[in-house]
């Protein structure tokens, strides 16, 4: 019985490691959807273009520190990651959406896929369809669990393990102070609430608009190189079933609300693992889009979505 | 005026007579292989080792009096340009028989076109089922892909390991029939299936998997995917602390397995159709010639390629003729023929029956272990 149950705490661990990840990417989808109300698809590939950024200025970043992996190297490529997908986010809105800004939402949403497809394929031609190793950049292990905790020693923890969940949790923190606290997160929250107002109370629709962005693509940066360390192998579809998960999160948290995509996340990491181990890995995808055709059916606003809709 | 016409006509045919009449001699054989794109790695061996066979046959004579003429034609691994150049290899250079190709998906596009114009085609490394299925004009020196699945059953059993999980890619129909295989093989032995798990191509995550894999205590886990998933498998079993060996096919074989998985695959072992470090006698002997002419170590598609051309020339010697009927006969007739890659006999399906190799990971490499005969 032990051992089962050990198993089902084991299974949870692994849920929620994978479950972090989405929700680190589904916060990208509700912000942006919060500010204006569309999609933006491209998200998971810009999740994908933190992961080779990583690939790329990794070994450079890891030499400054040490010749091995080092933590301070790994934060550093953590940042390097953030700052260019930042960068990538900023330039694609301004580029392909801010142009379609006064256009119908639909034109928006399909330019997204535009975007989406083209990051894929000029990824595929610019650094090649097969896929690569990732640089080690902390020494992953399991950690030690006392014998004396009984039982529970059995139970493997990692340490990417722990590192995601924890730069994830910080980073939500992080997200959710600049959203409540500071000039910036207020100019968001009044730009969600109503944009025509926002603006004849003087803000300014381009600069908040291209921040939003900036920051929801910097935490699919971080994402790519995090999902990256505790899974070595990076290619430039890789954001594709993720983006198509965390959005399945967001909208299961309810988009638009920032609780709502980390609460999303961690479900349905925690659903994919629970499927996979216990009724069949086959159904793993099936079951979570069926969450996503139910949640739209019964509860088209989402698990958090339906008291703090306007809130970004 | 209007004569000049013809007599140029005369004057061509006549010298297309006169050409073919002095190269009547030649045995035409045509070759298509992927030479460029993202399976040149494959394709460059095979056609290699397939040049090396029929430059020794020439050296020493050729068959029946006349020596083998090598036309090779890139298809660039891309889809539709098999059918293109075999197409051409038959109608314009009137090969007597096609050898290639080492991918599935490109002998399957050309197996037809050699069927209905009855062209014997000898593919060196294509391990789908369906390949031979096109036609009594198709066959392969090679095995197909549910026999390295009783082949591991057979390692695993007689390594002592009794409880067994299988983890397949269930997008690979390559996968689900060594799983298959390999399961009839364990449990006809009279070890047990503890555990059958499920992933996709393209998955990252594998912890769910092997966390209920490990909570039924395996001897040994069978994973029959490829090299990019079974890599991460490899990482993350270690990291649950699965230290059991890993099993698995020649689906393992790629670059970046090794760099990818770093050691966490030490002491696995997989099963293949060749290894440089065999022993025996033919082996060795081909390594040397292969080195002494390419400076390079042969690798599977090699041997499979010039075991290819072997075959040919035997069957053609065996049929005394280069006639399409009789020399599909021959080369279905072929028993007990020793390749570099082992003792070949084409069974009724016209595929290979001989033995595997079974290689393990250590140290950073790829090792010798044994080979396991059907």
């Amino acid at each position: 019985m032990a051992d089962k149950l050990l198993e089902l705490l084991q299974q949870i661990v692994n849920g929620l490691s994978q479950g972090a990840i989405y929700a680190l990417i589904a916060l990208g989808y509700t912000m942006v959807f919060g500010v204006l109300r569309f999609i933006n698809f491209a998200h998971g590939d810009v999740y994908m273009l933190g992961a080779f950024v990583g690939f790329y200025l990794g070994p450079k970043a890891l030499r400054l520190f040490s010749e091995g992996p080092s933590y301070p190297g790994a934060a550093l490529v953590l940042l390097l990651a953030m700052a260019l997908c930042a960068i990538i986010g900023i330039v694609i809105e301004r580029l392909c959406y801010r142009p379609l800004r006064e256009r119908p939402k639909l034109t928006v949403l399909i330019t997204a896929i535009g975007v989406s497809l083209f990051l894929e394929n000029a990824g595929q031609y610019v650094f090649g369809a097969d896929p690569k190793s990732f640089p080690e950049v902390i020494t992953d292990r399991a950690l030690e669990i006392p014998e004396s905790w009984g039982k529970i020693s059995g139970l493997t923890i990692t340490v990417s393990q722990v590192l995601v969940f924890g730069v994830t949790l910080f980073l939500m923190f992080g997200l959710s102070h600049i959203v409540r606290k500071t000039k910036l997160g207020m100019a968001m929250r009044a730009l969600s609430f109503n944009p025509v107002a926002a603006q004849l109370m003087g803000i300014n629709v381009d600069v908040v608009i291209s921040f939003t962005f900036g920051l929801g693509s910097a935490l699919a940066g971080a994402a790519g190189i995090l999902t990256s360390i505790q899974q070595p192998s990076i290619d430039p579809l890789m954001g594709v079933n993720a983006g198509l998960k965390a959005f399945v999160a967001a909208v299961l948290g309810g988009i638009g609300n920032l609780q709502g995509a980390a609460l999303g996340g961690l479900l349905i990491g925690l659903v994919e693992a629970l499927v996979v181990g216990y009724v069949n890995p086959t159904y793993r995808d099936p079951i979570v889009f069926g969450v996503l055709i139910l949640i739209l059916l019964f509860k088209p606003t989402g698990l958090l979505g339906a008291s703090e809709r306007e809130k970004v | 005026m209007n004569k000049s016409p013809s007599f140029l006509a005369v004057l061509a045919f006549g010298s297309l007579v006169a050409g073919s009449a002095l190269r009547a001699e030649d045995i035409k054989v045509g070759e298509f292989a992927a030479l460029t794109g993202g399976s040149a790695s494959f394709g460059q061996s095979s056609h290699k080792g397939t040049a090396l066979a029929f430059d020794e046959l020439n050296a020493a004579g050729g068959v029946l009096g006349r020596k083998f003429k090598l036309i090779t034609e890139d298809d660039q691994s891309a889809a539709g340009q098999p059918a293109t150049i075999v197409r051409k290899l038959i109608s314009q250079d009137k090969v007597i028989c096609v050898l290639g190709e080492v991918r599935s998906s490109a002998t399957i596009e050309a197996a037809p076109i050699c069927q209905e114009n009855k062209i014997p085609l000898i593919s060196p490394a294509a391990t789908n089922p369906k390949v031979t299925e096109v036609g009594d004009y198709i066959s392969r020196v090679c095995f197909i892909d549910p026999f390295q699945g009783t082949v591991m059953s057979k390692f695993a059993l007689g390594k002592g390991w009794k409880k067994i999980a299988v983890l397949t890619d269930v997008k690979q129909d390559y996968s689900v029939g060594l799983a298959d295989f390999f399961t009839k093989g364990i449990v006809a032995g009279g070890g047990q299936i503890v555990k059958e798990q499920k992933y996709s191509t393209g998955d990252k995550d594998f912890k769910p998997q092997l966390t209920s894999i490990k909570a039924t205590k395996p001897d040994a886990i069978f994973i029959p995917g490829y090299y990019a998933e079974v890599a991460l498998i490899g990482k993350q079993a270690r990291l649950l602390g699965i230290k059991v060996p890993l099993l698995g096919g020649d689906g393992w074989v790629g670059d970046s397995l090794l760099k990818v998985a770093g050691n966490s695959l030490d002491g696995s072992f997989f099963s293949c159709h060749f290894s440089a470090e065999d022993k025996s006698e033919a082996v060795q002997e081909f390594v040397k010639k292969y080195k002494a002419k390419y400076n390079e170590t042969p690798d599977d598609m090699a041997a499979l390629g010039y075991d290819s051309a072997e075959i040919l020339a035997d069957a053609i010697k065996r049929a005394g003729t280069t006639d399409g009927d009789k020399l599909k006969t021959a080369i279905a007739d072929t028993k007990g023929f020793k390749g570099v890659t082992g003792v070949i006999t084409l069974d009724a399906q016209r595929n290979a029956s001989k033995p595997a190799v079974i290689l393990s990971i250590g140290g950073g490499g790829f090792h010798f272990e044994a080979a396991v005969a059907p």
